[in-house]
């Protein structure tokens, strides 16, 4: 049978992710003249325009019925070249995905020549495998037009908002009295200067008004069963013990935010007097008139940037919003009370993108920004006169130090992973070493999890100002419209398979299913079990059970797997 | 020997690893995180622990690996809520079928691997290594 098959091996350099560990003209030297391989290339990168083109191009004029792509883990690109295959001609199953990248180059970059001799065991498994595929058709499954959306900050709000609009039904957890998270505590907001709480006012009455969303306060997810397209969430209402609720979904959006980091103790003063957190600043930036605290008039205000953010050993990321929000800060400062002198103390401005200009304009209103080197934050004291001295080394005129006195500090805060054990429990939500949510790849599928069907929006995900946590959240709507839209959806035609001729009836397999996707049929005068595609999840679960080994997973029959470890094995078999 | 099979047997024991939906994903985020393990390790991914046939298990011994490691998905199957229990079942099989080849049973080691248990799986690996290596080769052929 190998002989008569035509197959494309395409290895990728990835840049230089696979290349700079892995010999990747050693690895198609090694596999050209397998059995069946027609065609094997190098691309610089596989996933390209390109070399896509290139592929299809193969496809058509070399005749192929199989393709092999080495490159990145298959969560990232599986569909990507089953696309090149459909749009080639070639059914998309008769491709394997052959991972050297995170499996193979990546964890081996201290060892060039193991990691070449693995990536060679590794396509020629996957070219074994190709030798035995099949075309396959997809299984359509019925999904139900409804979305729970956990979280009711800015995020979520915008994505029930959202959901409802395309006309899905959708149900709003939040865990507060009170809709709203972060936003709706803020006054005068970057980049416009709107009213955080007047937003939130508004959105929330916009989701309030729609008739197809269902929003609990005081609620928590509790418990998720089902599977991708039909799960059912259980809601718990009005805390311990509460009132148990039972809603069908298609998707989940997880929209459960962030939280403000707590500075230690005596962490640059905090604790003293006139030394406050960003959040608490911008609570006393709420009040009307010129800007005074415990009722005597602010002179001077000095931040310090960075707190809790880009700490080595702790939180380690940049927490994104904080340069603008304080930056934004003292420009509202600077409108209501033009004579407040105020200093900026930092390791690195990052008002990125649209908000330089804030950055620019504060300047211009005569703050005064000062850079201070990564190991030496600045020093604070109290003065007898109730005031405070911050003493700093100024990097520009080389390690000056300057002492500034100031009425206020401000701690720029960032943000933190919320403690959110429960929910992660329940939806097996996968969080990176940072401790936010991760999505499955942040370029390609930046709001999917792995997870099939629950998707993470907002600032749980990683920190994020409010416009970036709204784009994430209509991501989320998006990818749950083309979930759910269309009341169906294509699931992957890897099912078990039974061989009737091997098969003699007796329910072993039937019981093993607990989604009673085996029955029974009578064939040629004889009992066998039957797979029902649409109903089958294709976890094999029924094929180790079957004393009568006839039963196959696709994609993964006896035949494929066998042959893939004579594949890795190849070198040392006699 | 050939040279091959001494750069490898130099290279310290061949494990196959069967991943699955779960672990797959974990093994993936060490390599993201650069974590290193032997490359003597190969993984082939299936769905689901509960379809893994112990056949495959003597099969890859009997082809040349030194062991064999079930990356399983513990209590955090997706597909079946017993899976915990069938994946101990295929496991207790397979070393029953190893143990009448005259394989020792410790070739193959099965642990649950969560989707982002990439430093339990690096630990594993360099355990089952170092549990392999003290077995030595299986001088298969
Ligand atoms: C002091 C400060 C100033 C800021 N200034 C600005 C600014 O000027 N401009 C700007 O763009 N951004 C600003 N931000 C950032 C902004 O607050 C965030 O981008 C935004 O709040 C993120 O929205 P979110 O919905 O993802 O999260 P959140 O606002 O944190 O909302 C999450 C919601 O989920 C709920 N929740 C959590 N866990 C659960 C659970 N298990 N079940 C049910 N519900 C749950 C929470 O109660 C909360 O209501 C500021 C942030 C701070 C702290």
């Amino acid at each position: 049978m190998s002989e008569e098959r035509r197959i494309g091996v395409y290895v990728c350099h990835c840049g230089g992710n696979i290349s700079d560990y892995v010999d990747v003209a050693q690895v198609i030297g090694a596999v050209e003249d397998e059995p069946g391989v027609v065609v094997a290339r190098a691309a610089m990168f596989t996933c390209s325009d390109a070399t896509q083109q290139e592929i299809i191009d193969d496809i058509r004029e070399q005749e192929l019925d199989g393709m092999v792509v080495a490159s990145c883990s298959p969560s990232l690109h599986t569909e990507t070249f089953r696309e090149v295959a459909r749009r080639a001609g070639l059914n998309p199953y008769e491709y394997t995905q052959v991972n050297i990248r995170e499996q193979c180059s990546w964890a081996h970059t201290d060892d060039r020549e193991g990691a070449t001799r693995k990536a060679i065991r590794l396509v020629r498994a996957g070219i074994a495998r190709t030798r035995l595929s099949a075309p396959l058709e997809p299984v359509t499954v019925e999904t139900v037009p409804k979305t729970l959306v956990v979280g009711g900050g800015v995020a979520g709000l915008r994505a029930a908002f959202g959901l409802a609009e395309i006309g899905l039904e959708v149900f709003l957890v939040e865990r507060e009295a009170e809709l709203g998270g972060q936003v709706g505590n803020l006054g005068a907001i970057y980049p416009h200067g709107n009213d955080g709480r007047a937003l939130i006012a508004r959105l929330t009455r916009a989701v309030g008004e729609r008739p197809n969303i269902t929003v609990f306060t005081r609620a928590e997810l509790v418990e998720k069963s089902g599977s991708f397209g039909n799960y059912q969430a259980t809601v718990r209402v009005g805390g311990e013990p509460g009132e148990r609720i039972q809603i069908d979904v298609g998707s989940i959006v997880v929209a459960t935010g962030f939280d403000s980091y707590e500075p230690e103790a005596g962490e640059l003063g905090y604790g003293i007097e006139g030394v406050l957190t960003l959040p608490e600043f911008e609570q006393l930036l709420n009040q009307d008139g010129a800007l005074t605290f415990n009722g005597k008039p602010v002179e001077s205000i000095a931040y310090v940037y960075c707190v809790g953010s880009r700490q080595p050993g702790g939180h380690e990321y940049c927490s994104r919003y904080c340069c603008s929000t304080a930056v934004h800060d003292s420009l509202r400062v600077a409108e209501h009370s033009p004579d407040v002198r105020q200093y900026h103390l930092h390791r690195d401005m990052r008002t990125y993108g649209k908000n330089e200009l804030l950055y620019s304009e504060s300047r211009e209103r005569g703050s005064l920004y000062i850079r201070f080197a990564d190991g030496e934050p600045p020093a604070v004291e109290k003065l007898p006169d109730g005031r405070l001295r911050v003493t700093v080394r100024d990097l520009l005129t080389e390690g000056e130090e300057l002492a500034i006195e100031s009425d206020l500090l401000v701690l720029v805060t960032g943000m933190v992973p919320r403690q959110n054990e429960e929910l992660t429990g329940v939806l097996k939500l996968p969080v990176g070493k940072d401790g936010f949510f991760n999505e499955i790849h942040p370029k390609l599928r930046p709001v999917e999890t792995v997870v099939d069907g629950v998707l993470i929006a907002g600032a749980c995900q990683g920190p994020k100002s409010a416009s970036e946590s709204v784009t994430s959240a209509l991501a989320a709507v998006s990818q749950s419209a083309a979930i759910l839209k269309k009341g169906s959806a294509e699931l992957d035609p890897l099912v078990a398979t039974v061989d009737p001729e091997k098969c003699s009836w007796c329910g072993t397999c039937q019981e093993a299913c607990p989604y009673d996707a085996i029955g029974r049929l009578a064939l040629n005068g004889k009992q066998v079990a039957a797979v029902e595609a649409a109903v089958c999840k294709g976890c094999g679960g029924c094929v180790p059970v079957c004393a009568e080994e006839a039963i196959d997973l696709q994609g993964y029959t006896d035949a494929q797997v066998r042959a893939m470890i004579d594949g890795l094995l190849q070198e040392v078999a006699r | 020997m050939t040279n091959v099979e001494e750069t490898i047997r130099e290279a310290g024991p061949r494990i196959l690893v069967f991943s699955t939906d779960i672990s797959g994903p974990g093994i993936d985020f060490a390599g993201s995180l650069h974590l290193h393990y032997s490359p003597e390790v190969d993984v082939i991914s299936m769905p689901c622990t509960s379809g893994i046939k112990p056949a495959w298990v003597l099969h890859a011994l009997q082809r040349g690996f030194d062991g064999v490691f079930i990356a399983a998905d513990g209590e955090e199957c997706a597909y079946l809520p017993d899976c915990a229990q069938r994946a101990s079942r295929i496991a207790a099989d397979a070393q029953a079928l190893l143990t009448q080849n005259g394989y020792e049973p410790q070739r193959l080691k099965m642990a649950a691997i969560c989707s982002v248990c990439a430093e339990h799986f690096i630990r594993y690996m360099h355990d089952f290594s170092a549990t392999l290596a003290e077995l030595g080769s299986t001088g298969s052929g």
